[in-house]
Order: C-alpha cells, then structure tokens, then sequence
C-alpha cells in the first residue's frame, strides 16, 4: 500500500469518487439502524420508477455483535459507506474497483474477486443478487442488484454497493485490531469508541429495561400503523426502524424466544410492507417528480 | 470447405457452481439449434470462466441441407374445371408455394387424384441461419434470474457482450442493447478488450490477455500448480473435488499460493480449522507424511504470479482472524456445562408448530430406548443410549455450532469427551445426524445407529403429526432423505422393524410418559408407512431390484422393512430357478381362489377335516400346517421355500378337488383352506405382481 489513508480522508476520498459519478452525498440518517440499507436514502428509494444516486456514511447498530470493545474485529456499532444508484449502471463493477484504485488499491497488487452472495433482510421484505468482494480474501464490500424491497418487485434495479469502513481501513492501514486505526488527525478509533463500545455492549446485554423495551416495540408499531394509515410514510419509516432496533436490542438481551423471533419479524414485515406501497403512492400522487427532472436533464443534453 | 462458428456470451461474475452446468446447456441447445436448422457440424467444444460461456462449433456446413419435399394441394377435381382450366384453388395453392400452375403434378390418394407440387427447398447460407442463436442465448434458464438496470429481461448476471463470429465474419443479433461483434475481453485487471480476427484464434487470442477458457486447462494448471507447492513442502494434500471444481469456476487465469497460520490454532479440532480454510475460504488444507494437519494452507489466486506476497499476507491475515474467533468460542463454550447447554434447549425451537428442541429429546429418550430394546443391545449399550438421548442436541448452543452451523454434531462430540462424557455416548451424538446425504456415510456405532433412528423417526413423525406431509418437491425439512437414512440403517445393520407396530408403540408410549405435547402420534401410522414404502422402492431402485419384484414385495402384508429386502432377494435369486414359473403359477392360483373368499383381514380361520372328501385336501392341509407353525420363527426366504415346495401338494389339491361346490359347508371350507395359505404367501409377496414368462 503506498500510501496509509486515515478514516476520514477514506470517506473523503469514496466521497469525492462517488460525487464525481453523479452520487448526491447525503448525511447518515438520524434513526438508529442496522445497516444503512435500512435508510429511506435506500429502502425508500429503491422503490418506484424514479431514478436516485446516492452515497452516505452509515453508522450501523448490532447489539448482538457487541463485544465489550474487546474483540479486534467485532462491533455494537460498525460504519458503512452506501453507495445506490438506480438504474443500475452497466458499468457499475468498473466504476466500483474505480474507487478501490482511488483508495490507493491496485488491483493487480492484489487478488480481488466477486463471490456470489445473494442477500437478504426478511425483516424488511428485501432480497437482491450479487456478491461478496474479496480482497485478498478478506469480504470488504457487499454488491447487490436488489430485486425486492419492501415486498415490492422493483423496476428499475437499484445496485448498491457497501463498503465496510473499519474492515477496509483495517486492511489498508494494515491493523490487527479496528481499536487501533487512525481516524483522523492521530486520533485512533479506540479513543473514540472503545468506551462507547463496552458501555452499548454491557447495556444491550446485561442492563437494558426488557419490560420498557417490550412496551416500546408494541408503541412504535401502534404509531408506525396509524401513520401509515394517514398516509404520513416517513414518519411511518421512522417508527419501523425504531422498532427494528428495538427488537434487536431485545434480542441481544436474549429476551425472545426462537418462536417469538418470528413473530416479531413478521410484525416488522407486515409494516415494512405497508410502508412500501404507501411511499409508491405517495410519489406516483406527486407525479413521480424526480423521473420528470431526469427526463428534462436528458433532453438539455 | 467447412467451417469454425464461435459464440461467446459475456457476463458479470456468475456463481461458480453455476457456470459448468450452463455451459453444458449452452451446448445442449447449440446443438439442438443447429439440428432443427439443418446445419450439418463436426465438433461441438464449449469453453467457460466466471465471466463468459463459449461454445464452438466446427467442420460446420456453409449452407443448410436443402430439402425437396411434396405438398398435397387440393383434389384434381376441384384445380380444374370441366374443361381441364386450373380453377383459383389451384392458382393460390402454387402462389401460396412461390410456384406455377406447369409444376402441378397429379398423385392419386384413397381413390381421389390430387394436385401436388415436388417442391424444392434450397438450404439458406449458415451466416444467415446462425443469427437465429439469440434465440439460444435467450432460451437458457439458470436457478436464479435476476433483473437489472431498466431491463425487463432476466438473465443469470447482466449481459456486457456477445461475441458471434462465422470464421473471419460477424454473424449479426442483437440482444436488449448489446450487438453481437468480435470484441471479447482480457483479464479485469491483466488483460484488456482486443477484437478477434477469426473464430478459431478464441483460445489463443483470450490466453495472451490472461484468460485460460478452457476449464479443463485451468483444472489442469491448478492441480499442477498445487502439486509443485505440496512437493517442495513435502506435504499431502486431498483435492476435495467440489472445492476443486468451484476454484476452477472463481477463477480466469490461476495462480496457486500457499500461507500459514499459528501453530497454536491447531490445539482446536480439526474439523474447525478445516472448515475454517475449506468452507468460508475455499483454501486447501494439507497434512504432513503421517496425516497430521499443518498450519499451512494453499489458495488459488485470479492473477499471475506478481505481487503475490501482498495477497498472502492478506489471505493469512483473514485467516488468522476467522480462527482467533473460532478460538474464543473454542475456549468460551468449555467454560459451561452440557447441563447448563441442555437447559437452554428449552427455549430453542425445534418448529414453531411442533414445539422445543428439549421437547423433541425427551420424546426421542423414550423412542430410543424402545428402539435399543428392540433390536438388542446390550444392558451397556442401552445406558450409553440412554446417556446420549438426554443431551444428543446441546451443541446447538454453543458459540462454535452458533458460528459454524455446518459443525453440528462434531462439536457435540468433541465437547462431550471434553466433559467427560464416555466415547460411545460422544461418537452418538455425531452420529445421530447420519447420513447427511442419500449416499452419506452411515453411523459406525450401534448406538450411534440406534440414536439416528430414533431422532429420524421422531422428526418425520412429529411433522406429519402437524399436517407437514412433504408433498412434490417441497420437502423443506428433508423428511425423505431422512426415512431413507432409515431404510439404509437398517438394511446396513440387519434390524428387524415393523413400521406400523413401531408406530403404534411409539404413540402409545409417548402417551403413556405425557410426552405428546398435546401433538396426535397415532392419526398418521398408514401415511407414514406408505411414505416408508416409497423410500423402500427408491432403495430397490438404487439396487436394481426388477420393479414386477418391488411390486410385489411392497404389495404383500409384510411391514417389516428387514423381511421386505429378503423377500426382494429370495424372489431375485429365485427367479433363476427351472421351476420359478411353475412354482408361482401354483401358488397364484392360490391367491385368485383365496380372493373370492373375501375373508377379513382379521377374521380366525380353521379347517375342519372331517370335512375333505380326497387325500389331496389332507395332505395339503397337513403340509400348510407345518408351514405356519415355522413361519414366525424362518426367515423370510426360508418361508419362500417352504411355499413354493408346496406345489406338487397344490397341483395335486386342485387335480382332485373342485373348490367352487355347491354344498356351502365345504366350499367354505375349502376357501378357508386357500386364504390361510394364501395369507402365508402374503407375508413374502403380493406373487400376483411378478411377471412370469
């Protein structure tokens, strides 16, 4: 590797790459989640006939995969950087090793492979095609052409792309523990979130309210079913994605039962579903207006 | 002068378990095309890598076969008139052909003249015809589609480019956006786009841009490559050939390295450090002279040999990172014992419908034991068994089986000798999961076997006690593959088992020990054993039995899975016999009298004697008698025989006694007589079913 990029000059650079390549970067979205994936800036926005690029950071919540700050490579909290682009461009697996040589990865210095990986997220009615990305065997990005979203056969196909931001500067700062790389300014990512790290692990797992969180689950749904039914969509999300961590948060705690685990799922489900076909409607009422733009852009040109 | 077709179809990176079977459809079809086209060909070679799928065909016709051909037109009496002029029917039946009215001939059919016309159909040039392979490209179906961009079309992976060249020509088409041309592409990284000038450079045009096409060769290259590593290292290695196969199919030009990894990892069992490198990695293991495992392993890179040091160090370092996890598992599961495991089972589910995986343990306890009686293991063996049914599932819950699902029942084993558990009782709850697949390998161990079929027994019950009858192909619990690790268990170890009594008494006990949980195990004994029969003829046709023989075996009343295979073996071996014909004729004849009787299945049947009018009625009778009284404790075959010696006692019987008398009592009697020989038969073989000549 010629040169060590920090995290934040990683993300400056995927910024500026992707902003380049007609990406609008957007800011993480201010409702916990599990993977960026799961922000309108992608679920909502694969859906329909609008077209949409984007790029953002995503910090991403795990509970289960905490691990008190003390495993190299395991997190309550991870960040990916998003990149969806709909339709899919044809050259969308040269523009994405594209931005693996502007990181400083010279492809023929290493051995980089796409590994069928096709994925999923039943929780939120979501399926795609693609791959893993294996760099020198290590999985550092995920590459789908989603194919459901919400329940809803989609058309045009989104691709997105997620990086992992700590694997990948892990292996381009060559560290063996993501505590030890560098964000910015000499600052490393353990002086920012080692602490932060045992203190999420030691409350999803040991102190969190089982009864609060439970109580809050059947709330969050109430409202997220109520909006939806006053055709408010995006406050709607939001509630789902509260849910969503919820219940991940009491599944850390080991409070569902393998039984129950269905059922709640299929609660987030059934909402995610709704949520779908709401925000179609939604945007087919306001005329599709971004497909309208991306006609008159084509036209000027 | 012959020529060379070359189509290859370019794609974004297939999953490689895909690409071998496409590129044999892709051959299949291109053949089919060029045989429904009437192109003659020579040589069909396909080609194939992650990203593309070629076929080429050679010694390929420069036109097709033309064809002559006769076409009916209408009767002559309606071509022409009175007059002999050709009537509008005759005109627009030679137009309709591009043909005219002077090459009208007339046949006669069935007594009527009609007109016909030798048509000659002139075979189109194979550039022309060869534009109909869109329609192959098109026409191939993988297990997943997937869309992509704005496209309707579905296709394994996104189409990039189409390369159709007739020797130095383009063949024209064009599929979604993509025009077919000469353009193929090198290597991602160490190759480049370059245009082929004619159809049969493709090999050596795409290995000079660092793509070997030919998946043979790469095979080839890897093996050798692997080879050179393991000599010079002076290792062993097994060339596991799925993991071969896949290799081939992930790669375009390879290169194989070798890395290492900690010594301490191997403290761990084997198993996990194996799965580790050959399941998420895909890498080689190897062992050394003796057959120990070493912490060295070896990949295949998608590139040459340069900068190889970087993708080592990089391959070690996500290795190192999958064991140093595997390892805090290794050491963090131990800190726990299999009674802590066992309690947490009560809140695992083994189905939502069906209840816990510590439901399903009690329940399979009492099966097994039962089982263990049956079959006669020792006092010893039934306190392993007992043992083992009580925590045979633990491993699920640990952090290894949590991590690496695929080590199921290895970590239950390695785990319980960890604590102590005897070996026997270790090597059951690995065995219980066997075989894993219609040709897996069987449990070693009586217990083991015992366990497995107690386990098997217990899940195909207890969802057909839920409704969840596999039907079609839908079978998403693999019940069949697990009723014919049944069937295979216990032909392998000789085990006598009757399906519908071991039903029964499992339902009856289960009900007894308050173990049903509120699930009804009597209400589907006939399904289950009907779904038994139907692996019991998937094993005979495994085995070649003649499908007259399976009939027969599986439309008698035997229930006896054990009883069921003798049979099929005496009726084999048998069959060859001189007398086989004359034998099962007799003792048909038997049965077709013994039908008419209509006697219920369990109606007690007696002759009386005072009641024969011949020596022939008592000889028989004396002789079924005899037969009767061995049967339960003969084998099955040694049954057969005893029948089947009974036929010049039969041929005599039927000679000198008319069955079908008036007089009631002794029709009876004599129909008494054949039903219970007739049931004897039974208990071998529906005889009826074979087919004699």
């Amino acid at each position: 590797m010629d040169q060590k990029l920090n995290i934040q000059d990683m993300i400056l650079t995927l910024q500026r790459y992707w902003s380049k390549q007609g990406c609008m970067l957007m800011e993480a979205y201010d409702t916990e989640k599990g993977a960026g994936t799961m922000s309108p800036y992608t679920f909502l926005r694969a859906i329909g006939p609008e077209p949409w690029n984007a790029a953002y950071v995503e910090p991403s919540r795990r509970p289960a995969d905490g691990r008190y700050g003390e495993n190299p490579n395991r997190l309550y909290q991870h960040h990916q950087f998003q990149v969806v682009m709909k339709p899919s461009p044809a050259n969308i697996q040269e523009l994405y090793l594209d931005s693996l040589r502007a990181l400083g990865i010279d492809p023929l210095a290493h051995d980089i492979r796409f590994v069928e990986d096709n994925w999923e997220n039943p929780s939120m009615g979501c399926a795609g095609v693609g791959w893993e990305v294996w760099l020198d065997g290590m999985e550092v990005s995920q590459f789908t052409y989603f194919q459901v979203v919400g329940g809803l056969n989609v058309r045009p196909v989104t691709s997105e792309i997620t990086y992992g931001i700590e694997r990948l500067a892990s292996y381009i700062q060559d560290v063996n523990s993501v505590f030890d790389l560098e964000w910015g300014d000499g600052v490393k990512y353990g002086d920012i979130f080692k602490e932060p790290e045992f203190e999420h692990s030691k409350y999803s797992f040991e102190e969190s309210n089982q009864d609060m969180l439970l109580q809050l689950f059947d709330m969050y749904e109430n409202e997220a079913k109520k909006q939806i039914d006053n055709g408010l969509v995006h406050p709607a999300y939001d509630y789902i994605l509260k849910c969503s961590h919820t219940f991940n948060l009491l599944d850390a705690r080991g409070a569902v039962s393998v039984t129950e685990r269905a059922g709640y799922l299929s609660r987030i489900r059934n909402m995610a579903r709704a949520v779908a076909r709401a925000f179609v409607a939604e945007r087919e009422k306001l005329g599709f207006p971004l497909l309208k733009q991306d006609t008159e852009k084509k036209e000027e040109n | 002068m012959t020529h060379t077709f070359l189509m290859e179809i370019g794609l974004e990176e297939m999953p490689a378990h895909v690409v071998t079977p496409s590129r044999q459809q892709l051959v299949k079809r291109t053949q089919e095309f060029l045989q429904q086209n009437r192109l003659s060909y020579g040589k069909v070679s396909s080609f194939s890598t992650p990203r593309r799928l070629t076929v080429m065909v050679e010694e390929l016709a420069a036109k097709q076969t033309d064809v002559k051909k006769e076409v009916r037109g209408p009767a002559k009496k309606i071509a022409q008139d009175a007059d002999g002029n050709w009537t509008k029917a005759a005109q627009g039946f030679v137009r309709g052909q591009k043909m005219t009215t002077d090459d009208i001939i007339f046949k006669e059919q069935k007594g009527e003249e009609y007109v016909f016309l030798d048509k000659f159909i002139p075979g189109e040039p194979a550039k022309e015809v060869l534009t109909g392979m869109k329609d192959v490209i098109t026409a191939m179906t993988f297990s997943t589609n997937m869309h992509w961009g704005d496209h309707d079309f579905e296709y394994i992976r996104p189409i990039h480019w189409i390369v159709a060249l007739l020797d130095q020509v383009i063949v024209p088409f064009q599929v979604l956006d993509i025009k077919s041309g000469r353009k193929t592409q090198g290597h991602r990284f160490l190759g480049k786009a370059i245009e082929l000038h004619q159809a049969s450079d493709y090999l050596t045009v795409l290995e000079g841009q660092f793509v070997i096409a030919d998946p043979a060769k790469r095979q080839a290259m890897i093996e050798a490559q692997i080879q050179k590593l393991v000599k010079a290292n002076k290792w062993t290695v097994e060339l596991d050939p799925d993991l071969l196969e896949e290799v081939v199919n992930l790669v375009e030009y390879p290169t194989a390295f070798s890395g290492t990894f900690a010594a301490k990892y191997l403290n761990m069992p084997d198993e996990v450090l194996i799965t580790s490198m050959k399941d998420h990695q895909r890498y080689f293991y190897v062992r050394d002279q003796a057959g120990k495992l070493l912490p060295n392993f070896i990949s295949v890179r998608n590139g040459n040999a340069e900068h190889l040091d970087n993708v080592i160090s990089g391959n070690e370092k996500v290795l190192a990172a999958r064991l140093e996890d595997a390892e805090f598992f290794y050491t963090e599961d131990q800190k726990q014992t299999i009674a802590d495991y066992v309690a947490r089972l009560k809140s695992v589910s083994f189905h939502d419908k069906i209840g816990t995986m510590y439901e399903k343990m009690q329940r399979v306890q009492l099966i097994a034991q039962a089982l263990g009686e049956k079959v006669g293991l020792t006092a010893d063996e039934l306190t392993d068994l007992q043992r083992a049914s009580e925590i045979y599932k633990f491993d699920l819950v640990t952090g290894m089986v949590g991590e690496f699902p695929e080590l199921q029942g290895v970590m239950g084993e390695k785990y319980a000798l960890l604590q102590g558990e005897r070996p026997a009782v270790a090597q059951a709850i690995r065995e219980h999961y066997l075989p894993i697949s219609a040709d897996g390998v069987l449990p070693e161990s009586k217990v083991g076997a015992v366990l497995a079929l107690a386990d098997k027994f217990d899940s195909i019950s207890s969802f057909f006690a839920v409704g969840m009858i596999p039907n079609g192909s839908n079978d998403p619990y693999a019940l069949r593959r697990q009723a014919f690790g049944i069937v295979r268990i216990l032909h392998d170890r000789q085990w006598h088992l009757s399906v519908t009594n071991f039903e029964q008494q499992m339902a009856q006990l289960l009900e007894k020990h308050q173990v049903t949980f509120n699930l009804d195990y009597g209400k589907n004994i006939q399904p289950i054993k009907q779904f038994m029969d139907d692996r019991m003829r998937q094993w005979f046709g495994n085995h070649q039995v003649n499908y007259d023989i399976v009939d027969a075996v599986l439309g008698g009343h035997n229930n006896d899975l054990m009883a069921m295979f003798d049979a099929a073996q005496v009726l084999g071996e048998q069959r060859q016999d001189t007398n086989f014909k004359e034998s099962i004729e007799a003792l048909t004849r038997v049965l077709r009298l013994a039908d008419k009787a209509n006697f219920g299945d369990q109606e007690t049947l007696s002759v009386d004697p005072a009641l024969f009018e011949n020596d022939a009625e008592k000889n028989l009778y004396e002789a079924v008698k005899k037969v009767q009284e061995a049967t339960p404790k003969h084998s099955v075959a040694e049954n057969f025989v005893a029948l089947r010696d009974l036929r010049p006692l039969i041929e005599a019987y039927f000679e000198a006694t008319m069955v079908m008398v008036d007089d009631e009592k002794i029709r009876k009697n004599r129909l008494t007589q054949l039903a219970i020989l007739a049931r004897l038969i039974f208990t071998v073989a529906n005889l009826n079913e074979l087919i004699v000549k």
